[in-house]
C-alpha cells in the first residue's frame, strides 16, 4: 500500500487529479509507442536474421576461396597482389526517424577507373582462384553493409524498446495507482471533515436554543410569580 | 549530415584480407588487446561501420556493449576464417530477448 505523506486539503486534490489525468495520457501515448515500435522491431529482426544467414553463409564460400588461392600462392605474392587496392570506397550516413529512435542509412560509392576491372594485380602473377574469391567477395558486400545497417537499428530499437516498456509499467503500475490511492485519502479525509463540521453546528444549535428556552421559562415563572403576588392581596 | 565516413575490417590477417582489395580499411590485428585497442580508436575517428571477426568479438564484449547503443560506430560480427561461432545469431536473439522480455521467435 502507498504510503501517504500528503495533506488533505482541496488545494492538494485538484493538484493530484491533474497529475492523474497527465499520467494516463502518457500512459496511453507511451502504451501507443511501444506497440508500434514493437511492430516495426520484429520486421527488422525478422530480415535480420535471414540477411544474417545468408552473409554468413556466402562469407565462408569466399573464405574457402579465398584459401585456396592462398594454397595456389605463396602468402608473400598474395600479399602483395592485395596490397594496393584500386578502387576505394566511400560511405555517407544519414538517419532515419522511426517513433523517435534514430537509425542509420548507409550510401556507399565505390570510387574506381572502371566497373569491369576492379582486380588490383595482374593476372600473370596470380592464380584464377584469387579473381574468384575477390569477386565473391565484392557481390557480398553490399548484404554486408545492408546488414550492418538493419542490425544497428535493431539494437538501437531493441534498447529504445526497453526503456519505453519500463515506463509504461512504472506508470501503470506505481504512478497511477498512489495518485488515486492518494486522491481516495484526501476526498475521504475532507467529506470526514464536513461531516464533523455540520455535527458540531448541530450540537451548537441544540445548546443555544435550549439556553434561550430555558431563559424564557424562567421569564414566565417571574412573571406569573409577580403578577400573583400583586394580586393576593385584594 | 551526409558526412563520409569509413568502413573497417578488424580481424586476423587471412580474414581481412581480401576486403582490403574492395577499397575498405583493414585492420589485421594478433590480439584481442590490439582489436580492443583498434576499435576505441575507430569510434572516435570517421569509422560507421565496423565489420569484426567473431573469433575476436568472444572474448570482446565488454568494448562492444560500450557502443551497442551509439548511432555510430555500428560494430558487426562476420565469421572469420574458421567458421561461423554463432555469435552474431546470438546478439539477435538477445536483441529481442531485451525489447521484449522473453523469446519469442
Amino acid at each position: 500500500m502507498a504510503n501517504i505523506t500528503v495533506s488533505p486539503t482541496r488545494m492538494e486534490l485538484t493538484r493530484l487529479k491533474g497529475k492523474l489525468r497527465t499520467a494516463q495520457r502518457g500512459h496511453k501515448l507511451l502504451k501507443d509507442k511501444r506497440d508500434e515500435l514493437m511492430k516495426q522491431f520484429l520486421d527488422t529482426v525478422r530480415e535480420v536474421r535471414s540477411l544474417r544467414a545468408e552473409v554468413e553463409e556466402e562469407l565462408m564460400t569466399v573464405h574457402k576461396s579465398f584459401t585456396v588461392a592462398s594454397a595456389l600462392m605463396s602468402s608473400e605474392a598474395l600479399e602483395q597482389a592485395l596490397l594496393y587496392p584500386k578502387q576505394s570506397v566511400e560511405l555517407t550516413q544519414t538517419s532515419q526517424n522511426i517513433m523517435s529512435v534514430n537509425v542509420p542509412v548507409y550510401n556507399f560509392q565505390t570510387k574506381t577507373r572502371s566497373d569491369s576491372d576492379i582486380y588490383p594485380y595482374g593476372f600473370a602473377a596470380t592464380s584464377g582462384e584469387l579473381d574468384t574469391a575477390v569477386d565473391a567477395l565484392g557481390k557480398v558486400f553490399q548484404k554486408m553493409l545492408k546488414l550492418a545497417e538493419i542490425e544497428k537499428s535493431a539494437q538501437l530499437m531493441a534498447e529504445e524498446i526497453e526503456k519505453t516498456r519500463r515506463r509504461v509499467n512504472a506508470l501503470e503500475y506505481v504512478m497511477i495507482p498512489n495518485t488515486q490511492e492518494a486522491i481516495r485519502y484526501i476526498t475521504m479525509k475532507l467529506d470526514e471533515n464536513d461531516r464533523a463540521t455540520t455535527t458540531r453546528l448541530m450540537k451548537v444549535k441544540d445548546m443555544i436554543l435550549k439556553e434561550s428556552l430555558e431563559e424564557k421559562r424562567s421569564e414566565t415563572a417571574k412573571a406569573i410569580e409577580t403578577f400573583g403576588a400583586g394580586e393576593k392581596p385584594v | 549530415m551526409a558526412a563520409t565516413y569509413q568502413i573497417a575490417v578488424i580481424g586476423d590477417w587471412e580474414s581481412v584480407m581480401g576486403f582490403r582489395a574492395l577499397g575498405l580499411d583493414t585492420y589485421p590485428v594478433t590480439s584481442v588487446e590490439e582489436a580492443k585497442e583498434k576499435v576505441r580508436e575507430l569510434a572516435k575517428a570517421d569509422c560507421a561501420v565496423i565489420y569484426l571477426t567473431e573469433q575476436l568479438a568472444k572474448d570482446m564484449e565488454d568494448v562492444i556493449a560500450r557502443y551497442k547503443d551509439e548511432l555510430r560506430p555500428a560494430i558487426i560480427l562476420i565469421p572469420g576464417r574458421e567458421g561461423s561461432l554463432g555469435i552474431g545469431k546470438n546478439n539477435i536473439q538477445r536483441a529481442i530477448e531485451r525489447a521484449v522480455g522473453a523469446d519469442i521467435l
